[in-house]
């Protein structure tokens, strides 16, 4: 889909940017460019829609060279989002929203039917679309920020650190909901990050790029068990590479299978299935076993009074993570939200087990003494 | 007239010539307000040509700025000699004091906009033009009504002086005062409103550059009770 043949830049002044970069991505990937600053990777970035003009070299979009078309149509067909967000103040959501589809001269009926589409896709109330930008968090700003690149259905989106200057909660959240949108909406992604870990969580394939040229591009996998050089070696970290080792696992190789209670049933059933199973928190699920949210004891004690069914008395608000996902970034969210335990989750959101706390311990574990060491403990555990 | 004191005779001035008070007023009013109307004509695309083309915002400031430092009444009298007496003269002079305050708010209103939102603006696709109406008009409009403002103020100053060169406007009564012996009441007469003008023109333009000040006008909308929905 996006080719950068021999690509170079020279600012004014003999800095060499951009040096002979080659590159091709494939629609529907999520590539990350990462380096330090000064490296060129959101020079790189720029000349992707011509925001900065190449010194030499060639961009293709579709077997289209990128120079041989109108500037200003080629950016309004690229989704751009920025650090800065960009957001324009006197305008409301709506119209910041809408403001390609407005440039692209849509009517009205179609740019109201978008907004009211996409703002649902950010889980963001429809009421918002009335507010201006200063009203909201930087958080929700910076959805509002990604929905206005998405929102003329742009196939390739470019994304200049756009989550560089939110909180790491927040931070977390928006690069769920990015990777999850650019999955469902089959997009294509060129992002550019210095965070390694975002690197690592979102992309397809990761771009590492040094004094303007590319040092190695590959899956986060093989970059991880394979850094091309010392550098890459420095750059990705040591404290990374070990959890590479072999022994890193995936969620289901230690999920426990959770207690679940569906839909329907009354908060009197829900109690009784607590205390004949020992837990305090039921996941509830429906019919077809897919996760609705979960309901605590704290959450019966408190609605108990006002209603009897496990619908209304849940809550919705769950935090999951995907089946194949490494354990790692589970543990990494359990212990940033404080959560007791996590659900596991596959691509159509059916709950296939559950992480807890105790696999925290064993990891630990795991890394201090090794596999072994736990496997007797464990087995210490379970003769008592 | 000799018995009574300053007040009483203001008020007999009023209401011996009101309507010729009336009339300056509207003739010193429609001086100021052609002149500052063509220098904001002529200012604000001065000032977005200079705020695009960076080098030459030195210069056209320069030259704007050393007009703005001649003396009221040496500028007319400068005038006075190319283009004669008259109106025409008063208009041409307050277009000249008002071209500093238009042409510098309108380069810092524009220059000021955050470079975030140009440049977002221009990677959604936005071509030049729509960059400029869409973004950095509406967030400028204000720091331009300013400008105005100021102008404005500073050429009801300036049109008073005109007077002497045969312009009308309050002036006029102002002069006929200090011609006048025990001239007080009149001087006053013509004072006042001249004051009262500029006052009130300062009032109501800072009253609308605060209702199009776009992130002031935000902020009044702002209802307290939006929960944030971040985790």
């Amino acid at each position: 889909m996006l080719k950068l043949e021999n690509l170079s830049k020279v600012y004014r002044g003999g800095k060499k940017a951009v040096d002979d970069l080659n590159i091709e991505i494939k629609k529907g990937e999520f590539v990350a460019f990462i380096g330090t600053s000064g490296s060129g990777k959101t020079t790189a970035l720029r000349m992707i829609n011509r925001m900065i003009e190449p010194t030499s070299g060639k961009i293709l979009i579709n077997d289209e060279d990128v120079r041989k078309k109108n500037p200003v149509t080629l950016r309004r067909s690229i989704g751009y989002v920025i650090q800065q967000i960009g957001l324009m103040p006197h305008m409301t959501i709506r119209e910041n929203i809408t403001l390609v589809p407005r440039l692209l001269k849509w009517d009205k009926e179609k740019k109201e039917k978008a907004a009211e589409e996409l703002i649902k896709l950010v889980n963001l109330p429809e009421s918002y679309l009335d507010l201006y930008p200063t009203q909201l968090s930087g958080g929700q700003q910076q959805r509002i920020g990604v929905l206005r690149a998405l929102a003329a259905n742009q196939d390739l989106i470019l994304m200049d650190e756009p989550f560089g200057a939110l909180d790491p909660i927040t931070r977390d959240t928006l690069q769920d909901l990015m990777k999850d949108l650019q999955q469902r909406l089959g997009k294509t992604v060129v992002f550019v990050t210095h965070d390694m870990d975002e690197a690592i969580k979102l992309a397809d394939r990761i771009c590492i790029m040094h004094d303007g040229k590319v040092v190695q591009y590959d899956t986060p996998d093989n970059i991880l068990s394979n850094p091309a050089n010392q550098f890459v070696k420095d750059f990705i970290g040591s404290h990374r590479l070990v959890q590479e080792k072999p022994s890193a696992k995936v969620v289901d190789d230690v999920m426990i299978t959770p207690i679940t209670i569906s839909l329907e049933k009354s908060l009197d059933d829900a109690i009784h299935k607590m205390v004949k199973s020992r837990v305090d928190t039921l996941f509830v699920v429906d019919g077809n076993n897919i996760l609705k949210g979960y309901l605590s004891v704290e959450n019966i004690t408190s609605e108990r009074h006002r209603t009897s069914s496990v619908a209304d008395a849940m809550d919705k608000d769950v935090f999951f993570v995907y089946n194949n996902s490494r354990l790692q970034d589970s543990v990494r969210r359990i212990l940033r939200r404080n959560l007791k335990n996590i659900p596991v989750v596959d691509s159509d959101h059916r709950l296939v087990g559950l992480i807890t706390r105790a696999h925290i311990v064993d990891i630990v574990y795991d890394t201090i003494w090794g596999d072994e060491a736990a496997e007797e403990v464990r087995n210490e555990a379970s003769n008592e | 007239m000799e018995n009574m004191n300053t007040f009483q005779q203001f008020f007999y001035y009023f209401d011996e010539n009101g309507s010729y008070v009336f009339m300056q007023f509207v003739q010193h009013f429609l001086i100021s307000i052609y002149g500052v109307l063509i220098a904001a004509v002529v200012g604000i695309p001065t000032g977005i040509l200079i705020s695009k083309y960076g080098r030459l915002s030195t210069y056209v400031i320069t030259i704007a700025n050393i007009i703005q430092t001649i003396p009221g009444l040496a500028m007319l009298a400068i005038l006075m000699l190319a283009i004669g007496l008259g109106q025409t003269t008063v208009v041409v002079a307050v277009f000249l004091y008002s071209l500093l305050p238009i042409i510098k708010n309108t380069y810092t209103g524009i220059n000021n906009i955050n470079k975030d939102l140009t440049d977002s603006g221009k990677g959604m696709g936005m071509t030049k033009l729509q960059v400029l109406y869409m973004i950095e008009l509406p967030l400028s409009l204000s720091v331009i009504i300013a400008g105005i403002r100021i102008a404005l103020v500073v050429a009801i100053g300036i049109t008073a002086i005109g007077a002497f060169i045969g312009a009308g406007g309050l002036g006029d009564i102002i002069i006929r005062g200090t011609n006048a012996t025990d001239g007080t009441a009149i001087i006053l007469a013509g004072a006042i409103p001249t004051a009262l003008m500029a006052v009130l023109v300062d009032l109501i333009l800072s009253f609308i550059e605060r209702k199009i000040d776009p992130v002031k006008k935000n902020r009044k909308l702002v209802e307290p009770k939006i929960e944030s929905l971040e985790e």
